[in-house]
């Protein structure tokens, strides 16, 4: 069967296969920026916005989000533009083996945008699925408060 | 306190953006059309013969291209360690064995069209199983009558298989007996340490190919490229020419892709089939076919004199390998190399240790490689000893700590699988750790006031360590640099960066060395066609061996330069130059020209030549880094809850090259031992298949589990690192276990022997205590 999303702004259709997990289906098609392979929403390494809101693409069927508008993290900037958020994780040393990351900013950049002034508790329990086994959070921590600075400071939260 | 241009600052890793912006720099982010997709069939028993296995079904099934077993693949003993040659661990396993040694054990390998035909194939083999007795204790391993795990013909490096004895290890420096005699006090403490997984977010993963001319590429996620052509080569018994290991990006590997686990098997069915193949472990075969970290239980007894100087310390250490004997020898070894060196006051030292085989998942490399099994037992003995001599704990060690131009026999009598080699510590810095640390946390004020609140108790705990950096003598790295017109540089290496920022701490080093900026280094690493050597990312090497390999090198292009320079200076006699802000200075007549003019110089228009230069770097020196860690905690009495409220991690690793970077290995060690200390464990069932293979089950900490963690670096001047660094990867992760035991001992009194420490042993201690 075919699903249409809003990928980063742009209509796509995809084929896909009853039963199959939005993750697969997005990998498969060229979104190597999800990561994850536990298939139980316990690591967060592949969540993307689904209208707005973060999820885990590995616990989301592919089927059920038809319509949807999908954000990953090439949504919300590029290696050419990147956004504020993915500038203070790369200043805050909050990048190290890289492979929790797309998910982790996709989760802090919803939390930012609901909530520009967010304290140390409400990053931690924002974050609290996105496991990263290198950094142990501090400087991720870091990232995003620097972020909501930049933020304020008047850049552009895309 | 060095007066440098790029080492000593937090320039932005080099690859973090690409990372951050979710370019496809990992094995799996790239594909070939028509891949062949690989699914492992694993033992359900613990022991078992493989009597037959039937696997026509399955390859009738529609898209299975071949089912691989120990029928139709090479039997070819050898170890998947990825250590270097030759290497210190037995030769026990082959691609695929007919005998299987735990559950989690493969069997058989199902190459198909998709993984899901993978996967439905797999349930249409059918293997006769001849189940064995199993030995699931360590101690039992040992004893008369047990069952052997390893009696096939033809293994070799294991100490003594009738009695499931991987190695055996004794190392002896005085005179044990009388030094315990004329001691006034002794203490002994077993501690025992548990199965833990290393749990890098991505997975074991590789993909191969054929290039143009019908050699095999592996694309994959591992530590040691190097080791992994040269393993495969060896047990798929084809030439290593045939074969390019490539490294991508990677998503952390902390020891557990060391091993060659998954590579052998890709480049097998790419040789057979001249197809692309994959190979992707799910968490939970992460979990239960990849490797874990050495169980151990040791005992640790020290001797003292009133005065609190310690006379005599004997640690024996049980080590538990689990089905296969991949590092046995060499982190037991570590559990005494890396910890007793530290109290050279003791005269008197015995490290005694034996390594076994069980039924049980396979244990490797991690993180800490047995200096954190060591520190969990000696750091509390330690508190334990100045109980008893009612000292500070924190003056009993500065009593006893090793300390600048001092040895310790250990250091040459315990290596990696032979003879190590004498070290002399360079820096004095360990009391000024200690001083930093007390202040930060409040020892003075804090250290048995057991604090209540309700049922509440606070406590405070700490401990010391050491690591190495680089195995002296043995890791060698290599790199080459060229020269560009515009004065950057490419650097080609066999470091190994696997999430650290050691391509970052590399560009830095080149670039304070030819007076360029980091940026300007253009790196391509860990390539076996492309770069030279390096053994890779293990034992603490990065910035040391490969960076070490890097300045090297640099110097050489360095020197090249500094000759064209001279030339066109006319200065021929003249040694002192300065290379900064890309120019060649001469301090004596002010002539300055840019390394992109000398480029244009010597590519295009005088003396041609390409300037370029490759390096070695092998060191005799493995100098230790130093920790010490306090943490306080709090003991909830009515719930058992253990809470770290705050952790302090002062730590000697010489210059920070990347003082952001290195803040981020110790923060990100501390974690991962809270980790270890409080929650993650394996749990077995009956017949010893792990229960809880997966992150619901088996917890690793998350953002909200983290107390406030503070590092704290002092510098000190390391004169065999490169710019004086050593290393800083592992030794955070040895403090947690010992000073959260030693704080929940002052917080309540109890003195638990075993991790994890979970709210069901402190409540029955508690019981106990009453
Ligand atoms: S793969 Fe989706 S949460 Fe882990
Ligand atoms: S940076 Fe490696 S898992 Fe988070």
């Amino acid at each position: 069967m075919k699903v249409k999303y809003i990928m980063n702004g742009g209509i796509k259709e995809f084929d896909i296969q009853p039963g199959e997990v939005l993750l697969d289906v997005l990998r498969r098609n060229g979104y190597t920026e999800i990561k994850g392979n536990c298939y139980m929403g316990t690591c967060g390494a592949c969540a993307v916005l689904i209208n707005g809101t973060p999820k885990t693409t590995c616990t989301t069927l592919a089927a059920q989000v038809d319509g949807a508008e999908i954000t990953t993290i090439k949504g919300i900037g590029t290696i050419t533009n990147p956004s504020p958020i993915q500038k203070a994780f790369v200043e805050k040393g909050a990048v190290q083996c890289g492979f929790c990351t797309p998910g982790t900013i996709i989760t802090a950049y919803a939390l930012l945008r609901k909530n520009p002034n967010p304290t140390e508790e409400d990053i931690k329990k924002a974050i609290d699925g996105n496991l990263c086994r290198c950094t142990g959070y501090v400087q991720q921590i870091e990232a995003i408060k620097s972020a909501a600075e930049l933020l304020k400071g008047g850049e552009n939260n895309e | 306190m060095n007066d440098f241009e790029t080492i000593g600052k937090s320039v932005n890793k080099i690859d973090a953006l690409a990372l951050a912006t979710g370019q496809p720099v990992f094995t799996d982010d790239i594909s070939f059309p028509n891949t062949l997709q690989i699914k492992l069939l694993y033992s359900p028993h613990a022991h078992a013969i493989i009597e037959d296995i039937d696997t026509s079904e399955a390859e009738k099934l529609p898209g299975v291209k071949m089912i691989l077993t120990y029928k139709n693949t090479p039997q070819v003993l050898h170890t998947t360690a990825g250590q270097g040659w030759p290497e210190p661990s037995p030769y026990d396993t082959c691609m695929f064995n007919s005998k299987v040694r735990y559950v989690g054990d493969r069997v058989a390998a199902v190459i198909a069209e998709s993984e899901e035909i993978a996967s439905s194939a797999l349930k249409l083999i059918k293997v006769k199983y001849n189940a064995l007795p199993h030995i699931f204790d360590a101690e039992e391993a040992m004893k008369d009558g047990a069952t052997v795990i390893h009696d096939e013909k033809g293994i070799s490096g294991v100490y003594d298989s009738k009695r499931n004895l991987v190695a055996h290890v004794e190392v002896r420096a005085g005179n044990l007996e009388k030094g315990f005699e004329q001691s006034d006090i002794i203490v002994e403490n077993t501690f025992e340490t548990q199965y833990a997984q290393h749990c890098p977010i991505e997975p074991h993963v590789a993909l191969s190919y054929l290039d143009d001319y019908g050699r095999i590429i592996i694309r994959t996620s591992t530590q040691v490229p190097f080791h992994v052509r040269r393993i495969v080569a060896q047990s798929l018994d084809i030439p290593v020419q045939q074969i390019r290991v490539i490294k991508p990006r990677i998503g952390g590997g902390f020891g557990v892709k060391q091993e060659i686990i998954l590579e052998e098997i890709c480049a097998y069915v790419t040789l057979k089939t001249g197809r692309p193949a994959r190979i992707l472990y799910s968490r939970e075969e992460e979990f239960i076919s990849a490797r874990t970290r050495h169980p151990m239980k040791i005992t640790v007894k020290i001797g003292a004199k009133k005065d609190g100087m310690f006379n005599a310390i004997k640690m024996y250490a049980l080590s538990n390998t689990g089905a296969y004997g991949t590092h046995g020898l060499t982190v037991v070894s570590n559990a005494g190399s890396k910890t007793l060196p530290l109290y050279n006051k003791a005269p008197n030292v015995e490290f005694i240790a034996d390594v076994v085989y069980t039924n049980l998942p396979v244990a490797g490399a991690y993180r800490g490689y047995g200096a954190t099994q060591g520190y969990a037992s000696l750091e509390q003995a330690i508190d334990i000893l100045a109980e008893k001599l009612n000292m500070d704990p924190v003056e009993l060690r500065k009593k006893n700590h090793i300390r600048k131009g001092e040895t310790s026999p250990i250091f040459q009598a315990l290596g990696e699988g032979r003879e190590g080699v004498t070290q002399h510590v360079q820096s004095e810095v360990i009391d000024k750790l200690i001083e930093l640390g007390t202040k930060e946390i409040s020892w003075h004020e804090k250290w048995r006031q057991k604090k209540r609140t309700g049922s509440k108790v606070r406590g405070v705990g700490m401990s010391l360590h050491m690591q190495g950096s680089g195995i002296p003598l043995v890791d060698m790295g290599a790199a080459s640099i060229k020269l560009n017109e515009d004065g950057s540089v490419n650097l080609l290496y066999g470091g190994t960066d696997i999430g650290t920022g050691l391509d970052t701490v590399a560009a830095q080093i080149v670039g304070e060395t030819l007076g360029i900026k980091p940026e300007q280094v253009i790196i391509y690493a860990s390539d076996t066609d492309m770069t030279p050597f390096d053994v890779g990312a293990y034992a603490s090497s990065g910035t040391f061996i490969s960076g070490g390999a890097v300045l090297n090198a640099s110097l050489k292009v360095r020197d090249q330069i500094i000759e064209v320079a001279k030339e066109m200076f006319g200065e021929f006699n003249s040694n002192e130059f300065i290379l900064k802000d890309g120019k060649v200075t001469s301090p004596r007549s002010s002539k300055s020209v840019t390394i992109s003019e000398i480029a244009y110089q010597t590519l295009y228009v005088k003396n041609h030549h390409q300037i370029m230069a490759i390096n070695s770097f092998v060191s005799p020196y493995s100098p230790p880094p130093f920790a010490a860690n306090f943490v306080e905690v709090e003991v909830d009495e009515d719930t058992g809850i253990v809470t770290p409220i705050k952790y302090v991690a002062v730590v000697d690793c010489g210059v920070a090259i990347n003082p952001e970077l290195a803040k981020g290995q110790v923060i990100g060690a501390v974690v991962n031992g809270i980790g270890y200390a409080l929650t993650e464990d394996y749990k077995f069932g009956d017949n010893g298949k792990m229960l809880n293979p997966n992150f619901m089950e088996y917890r690793i900490p998350s953002s909200r589990d983290i107390p406030e963690i503070v590092p704290i670096f002092v510098e000190t001047y390391e004169p065999t690192g490169p710019y004086g660094a050593k290393s800083v990867a592992e030794i955070g992760i040895n403090g947690p276990i010992p000073s959260i035991g030693n704080a929940i001992y002052d917080a309540v009194g109890i003195r638990l022997h075993s991790t994890p420490y979970t709210p069901m042993k402190v409540l029955k201690a508690l019981e106990e205590r009453r």
